[in-house]
């Protein structure tokens, strides 16, 4: 076995690397050219749209899907020569679940550990701590398929982590999850995180980005479209608040002309007006003073909600 | 314990590695499954063998074109080989859909070392698993019911794994080229039912038309039953024995590498 890196060895060389990495279907270029580096230890995001190619450079770093062009370098080694090595090392939760639905809880993590060529006596003793890890110990016997989604959720990262690896990679972990499974999913990354993992994951919920990621990039259409933490995101693409009105109309559009000058920026939506700006008390009460009544008046902080939505639009995606 | 590490391994360990999944899987089944691996030949030995054959053996001129022998004796290698081929296609078609599509086991094994030809070659190790063991099983029955006349029956075993993998294998690379089980479903309906009926299983494909013959002669199933029949019977010459086999070994090779380049398009994209 060749030698984990040392961690300062390990913060000098980023754990993935990705230089014009590209990733096309015949014509159709999901991924193009995108220069990223996740370094040991951290909590990387790629947020955005469905069809951003999150998915496909989530399978690219897998060693799961070919690169078509540019270099891609995980944990040191080159996927495509070293796929085998790299996949031993890392997990990987997929978008769609792949537990075999017949099997029991248990048995789902010990068939899973005999891909990774561990001993049975080792997979045993991890299998139970994983799934007192996943909150699961009570389940283990049980089949899986009447599990609710939460509960298959986190028995497939239980299993993704019967290799102990040095990196997790996560594709949409909580996506059609209730609020409550995916709280208990993100103390349960948190976790890991504290334990030295290093997380790569892909979401379009905001609210998990700012939650989980040190750093995250916002992908759409193929390409990045920004890079930052959550909090330099927000500071470089939104204001520090918005204002949010409301008024008893049907076409907000008019009055956003009546708002001109407010703020930073007004974006007009179908059912309320975004005024971005520094300080929305201030806004708000220039609206009054501008002899307007709007229905619903409130300000919040700027999220990463805002931030997305600047970049990659408000229009549907499919 | 902490610094036990998964490691990628060599390709037999990795084959392997994917086979224990069939195996796990296959605990669930295993009562079920030898039952009807029980089931199935003694219902078919006892219906055709005795039943049809009583009919049969009092028919003089059919005796002589059988051979000489019983129609049990005739029959029961022949159905060894086609029950074989039977099994076998099915493992190589539905199976291997779920692994792709409905459980996508494929897909949870390869997000780990194992890289597609591991997933492939496990599976369809498996499937010439399944087949020995089914075999296995026929041969006793068949012996019960006194239907071989040579101990060179005991090779009727691989040669049933031969012929049902050069079924499988084939099966298993066209499966992975498809997106729903209905084309699967026509493989079925026209390959693999008439191919049991007229591969010489039942009587033997002299008795097909002229023209239909060099049909029969083209299927592995054909080569499978020759081969089966001529060891129960003990009369396999080498060089007919040596030809079937690598015929079916052939089929084998093709299934193989046409696996090779539709598991990889499909699963590796």
């Amino acid at each position: 076995m060749p030698a984990l890196p040392t961690p300062s060895a390990a913060s000098e060389q980023p754990l993935i690397q990705a230089r014009g990495l590209t990733k096309s279907f015949g014509d159709f270029v999901a991924v193009d050219g995108i220069d990223f580096d996740v370094a040991a230890g951290e909590a990387f995001g790629f947020l955005g749209p469905n069809g951003a190619g999150k998915t496909s450079t989530m399978r690219m770093i897998a060693c799961m899907s070919p690169v078509t062009s540019g270099t891609l370098r995980v944990l040191g080694l080159d996927p495509a020569t070293d796929g085998s090595r790299i996949r031993s090392r890392i997990g990987l939760v997929p978008q769609d679940d792949t537990l075999d639905l017949e099997l029991t809880v248990l048995d789902n993590l010990l068939v899973y550990g005999r891909y990774f060529d561990l001993p049975r006596k080792v997979i045993r003793e991890r299998a139970r701590q994983l799934l007192e890890f996943a909150q699961l110990s009570d389940r283990a016997a049980d089949k899986v398929d009447p599990l609710s989604g939460g509960l298959k959720r986190r028995l497939t990262i239980a299993r993704s982590l019967i290799s102990e690896p040095e990196l997790l990679l996560l594709d949409e972990p909580t996506t059609g999850l209730d609020p409550q499974a995916r709280h208990l999913l993100w103390d349960r990354l948190y976790r890991l995180k504290q334990q030295g993992v290093t997380l790569v994951l892909t979401t379009h919920y905001m609210d998990e980005a700012e939650q989980l990621c040190d750093r995250l990039v916002i992908m759409d259409k193929g390409v990045i479209a920004a890079e930052g933490s959550p909090r330099q995101l927000i500071d470089r693409y939104s204001t520090r608040e918005v204002l949010e009105l409301r008024f008893a109309v049907d076409d907000h559009t008019p009055l956003a002309e009546k708002l001109a000058g407010l703020g930073e920026r007004i974006e007009t939506l179908p059912d309320r007006l975004l005024v971005y700006t520094h300080d929305g008390d201030a806004a708000e009460r220039e609206v009054e003073g501008r002899g307007l009544t709007p229905l619903v008046s409130f300000v919040r902080r700027s999220t990463l909600e805002d931030v997305f939505l600047h970049l990659t639009g408000r229009t549907l995606v499919d | 314990m902490a610094t036990v590490t998964a490691t990628g391994g060599t390709t037999l360990s990795r084959t392997l590695r994917s086979y224990s999944y069939w195996s796990y899987q296959y605990r669930r089944i295993w009562r079920a499954s030898l039952a009807t691996g029980f089931l199935t030949p003694a219902l078919f030995l006892a219906a055709m063998g005795l039943g049809l054959g009583s009919l049969v053996n009092h028919h003089g001129s059919s005796a002589a074109r059988l051979g000489g022998v019983t129609y049990l004796q005739f029959i029961a290698p022949g159905l060894m080989a086609a029950a074989a081929m039977q099994m076998a296609a099915i493992e190589g078609a539905f199976p291997v859909m779920g692994g792709i599509k409905w459980i996508r086991t494929y897909h949870a094994m390869l997000a780990t070392p194992l890289r597609v030809t591991d997933v492939l070659y496990g599976h369809l190790l498996w499937m010439a698993t399944r087949v020995a063991l089914v075999s296995t099983i026929f041969l006793g029955v068949m012996a019960a019911f006194g239907a071989p006349r040579s101990p060179e029956v005991l090779a009727a075993v691989p040669v049933a794994v031969l012929t049902g993998m050069a079924m499988a294998a084939p099966v298993a690379a066209f499966t992975a080229t498809r997106e729903t089980d209905q084309p699967l479903i026509a493989v079925f309906r026209f390959v693999v039912i008439p191919m049991f009926l007229f591969s010489g299983t039942f009587f033997p494909i002299s008795q097909l038309p002229g023209w239909l013959r060099p049909l029969a002669y083209v299927t592995p199933l054909w080569h499978g039953v020759a081969l089966s029949r001529a060891l129960s019977l003990g009369n396999a010459g080498v060089a007919a024995s040596v030809g079937h086999v690598a015929y079916l070994a052939g089929c084998i090779a093709i299934g193989v590498i046409a696996g090779r380049r539709t598991f990889r398009r499909r699963l590796a994209a």
